[in-house]
């Protein structure tokens, strides 16, 4: 159990290809660190560099307060669950989840107690003598835990470990991954594409792009004010809508035409270039024109049983590929064709700078 | 459900057996296909039996033809003359001493490439060093040099160090293997990348990888190879020719090339029959017993 610091750790490959752009993370002890981001993001390539597995080119990795850098894979005291289980196919589960621990001497009745201690915890105590092809794709993914946990390293890292998984177990899994990691309470990094997972098991989210952190903060904080147009159209499903507007004196005048003043949100300069940020689910249906930001002529319907995808694009923008959805109840009866007036929820829109991206 | 459901399948399946197999084929066709292949079978296996049969007649009965088709009953006198008693046209040597030497050759290749191109594919594979990919070429241009194309510098290399009528004259020169080189290789590079990291993060060093997961991993592989590479060590016939005069250091194959003659009355058949016999033994012991699992090495790899 230790911390975890990164300073200003920078990957530039052979080719020059600038993988991971200088990245300051620190994960105190005890707390889950979600690597989230698009593939090439350098999520994967960063993980690994903790791991050791990976040269650092610039930058420090301190675990538990020690600078790590030089140390291989072994001496750094991690425990790493790979996206393939990475499972040795000749050895049973007992030996699979031994086999670190005798590399590292460890006498042979401790072995035997803290294998069998975690695979009673994962609940494989009965397949111990089983080899992993006979295991069903949620058991290996335990003997993949089992073996790091067994360890009792300073942090865990795991990379993108429910991917392989089908949807229901990897929601389930998911579960199991957090409860584990409380009550270890052993410091945690964990790579993942997918913003459910991220959004869960979070404590520290961290939001990759192009080899930088784009955010760093709680799941909810990076969900409710997203730092730039990268997060804010990368947290949230469906994405938050982004309209290309500018400042007025008395609101937004949108690209797609029509002004908006949304309610309890700080204006940006007159004239001032800006995208204005509205999550699908922060729309509300209004009883008549009058009293809405924005008309929403619907193309199509989404009826997902407890909510209702409305997609369409803005009245006033005539079609124009100006995409707008909304979330609504699932009690709303939408259908092609409607014009539906929506209000934005008091607060709940996010003003973007047009040049940069980054929130204002 | 899956187990309500398992016996049904086998049902069904059983019924589609008794209908003529799967696939849908016919009763007749499947005769026909059955009485091919054992005419097949008759064709190949024949000359086997018919060598065997000869092994155990008299050399008179061999020379008056027909030969019968029924094994005569000097099985045990001319095997036991073949194997303990010295045969005359080379030189008094008996066939258990040839039997030895040609073991002797057969398992040095056969152990000493899989060896050798084991461990030059795990530096290729997993080790990144200076001139990794010119040592990788220079072995594989090797391939487009097989013996038989250097035979005289490597004959010379043998005598100018002294190791014509040695086992290590005989088996060292075939042993530095391309192909199996390549063999490994291409095998290794198949191991996922992530079993190499999860071997280094549980602390296992290049030794113990190679000890306690990639060997393990290779094992039908290997098994595979030495079934080939020990036919091949048997079967060698220029090279041993080369290299040895003394009558006593030949393998199998040389000695039962010289125990024949031009002249059909200087031949002992029998004896040569009896060669032969026991010169094909090793190697369908070796295919046999080996069989499990060189169809695994050649089927399946264990990932």
């Amino acid at each position: 159990m230790a911390t975890v610091e990164l300073k200003d750790v920078r990957k530039v490959y052979a080719g020059r290809v600038e993988a991971v752009k200088g990245v300051s993370i620190s994960i105190p002890d005890g707390a889950m660190c979600v690597l989230v981001g698009p593939s090439g993001c350098g999520k994967s390539t960063l993980l690994r560099m903790i791991a050791g597995l990976e040269e650092i080119t610039e930058g420090t990795v301190s675990i538990g307060g020690e600078v790590v850098n030089t140390r291989g894979p072994a001496e750094r005291d991690i425990a790493m669950v790979f996206q393939n289980y990475a499972l040795y196919p000749h050895m049973k589960v007992y030996d699979n989840m031994a086999y670190g621990l005798r590399n590292r001497g460890m006498d042979k009745a401790e072995i035997d107690r803290r294998v069998r201690e975690a695979a009673a915890t994962l609940g494989l105590a009965d397949f111990l003598e089983r080899k992993p092809r006979e295991l069903s794709g949620g058991q290996r993914q335990r003997v993949a835990m089992g073996r790091a946990i067994v360890r009792s390293p300073k942090a865990f890292l795991f990379d993108e470990p429910l991917s392989n998984l089908d949807a229901k177990l990897r929601g389930q899994m998911r579960i199991e991954i957090k409860n584990l990691q409380k009550s270890l309470g052993v410091t945690s990094v964990y790579v993942t594409h997918d913003q459910v997972e991220a959004m869960t098991l979070a404590d520290t989210l961290v939001v990759m792009n192009q080899g930088r952190a784009e955010q760093i903060d709680t799941p909810l904080a990076v969900y409710e004010r997203p730092a730039s147009i990268f997060v804010a159209g990368f947290i949230g499903s469906p994405a938050m809508n982004l309209l290309p507007a500018k400042g007025t004196q008395n609101g937004l005048a949108l690209a797609a035409g029509g002004t908006v003043n949304p309610k309890e949100t700080a204006l940006p300069a007159p004239g001032r270039d800006v995208l204005l940020g509205i999550r699908p689910e922060h729309m509300t249906l209004v009883n008549d024109a009058t009293a809405a930001d924005l008309e929403l002529k619907v193309t199509a319907v989404e009826t997902l049983g407890a909510d209702t995808l409305a997609h369409g694009y803005p009245l006033s923008s005539n079609g124009r590929s100006e995409p707008l959805i909304a979330r609504l109840p699932g009690s709303v009866r939408v259908k092609d064709g409607d014009v539906l007036p929506l209000a934005v929820q008091p607060g709940m829109a996010h003003i973007f700078d047009a040049a940069t991206g980054l929130r204002i | 459900m899956a187990d309500l459901a398992q016996p049904a399948t086998r049902a069904v399946a059983l019924g589609r057996k008794e209908q003529g197999g799967m696939l849908g084929i016919s009763r007749g066709s499947r005769y026909t296909a059955h009485a091919i292949l054992i005419i097949g079978l008759l064709i190949v296996a024949f000359p086997i039996y018919y060598t065997f049969v000869a092994s155990t007649h008299s050399l008179q009965t061999i020379l008056r033809p027909p030969l019968p088709l029924l094994p005569g009953g000097r099985f045990w006198e001319n095997y036991t003359t073949a194997l303990f008693g010295g045969i005359g046209r080379i030189g008094g040597v008996d066939v258990s001493t040839l039997l030895f030497n040609t073991t002797v050759v057969a398992l040095a290749i056969a152990i000493g490439k899989i060896v050798i191109s084991i461990l030059s594919a795990f530096a290729i594979v997993f080790f990144r060093f200076p001139l990794r990919m010119f040592f990788f070429w220079v072995i594989f241009v090797t391939l487009m040099l097989p013996v038989e194309v250097r035979i005289l510098p490597t004959y010379k290399v043998m005598v100018d160090l002294g190791l014509i009528d040695t086992y290590t004259g005989l088996t060292l020169p075939l042993m530095a293997s391309a192909t199996a080189t390549l063999l490994f290789r291409q095998f290794f590079l198949t191991i996922p990348g992530e079993l190499v990291e999860a071997a280094r993060v549980d602390g296992a060093g290049p030794w113990r990888f190679f000890k306690d997961i990639l060997l393990p991993l290779s094992k039908t592989n290997i098994a595979a190879l030495f079934v080939i590479l020990f036919i091949y060590g048997w079967t060698q016939y220029l090279w041993p020719l080369l290299v040895t005069n003394r009558n006593d250091m030949n393998t199998i194959v040389i000695a039962l090339r010289k125990m024949i003659s031009f002249a059909d009355a200087d031949t002992q058949w029998h004896l040569v029959m009896v060669t032969c016999v026991l010169a094909i033994l090793p190697p369908i012991l070796v295919v046999v017993l080996m069989q499990r699992w060189f169809v695994k090495g050649l089927v399946e790899t264990e990932k």
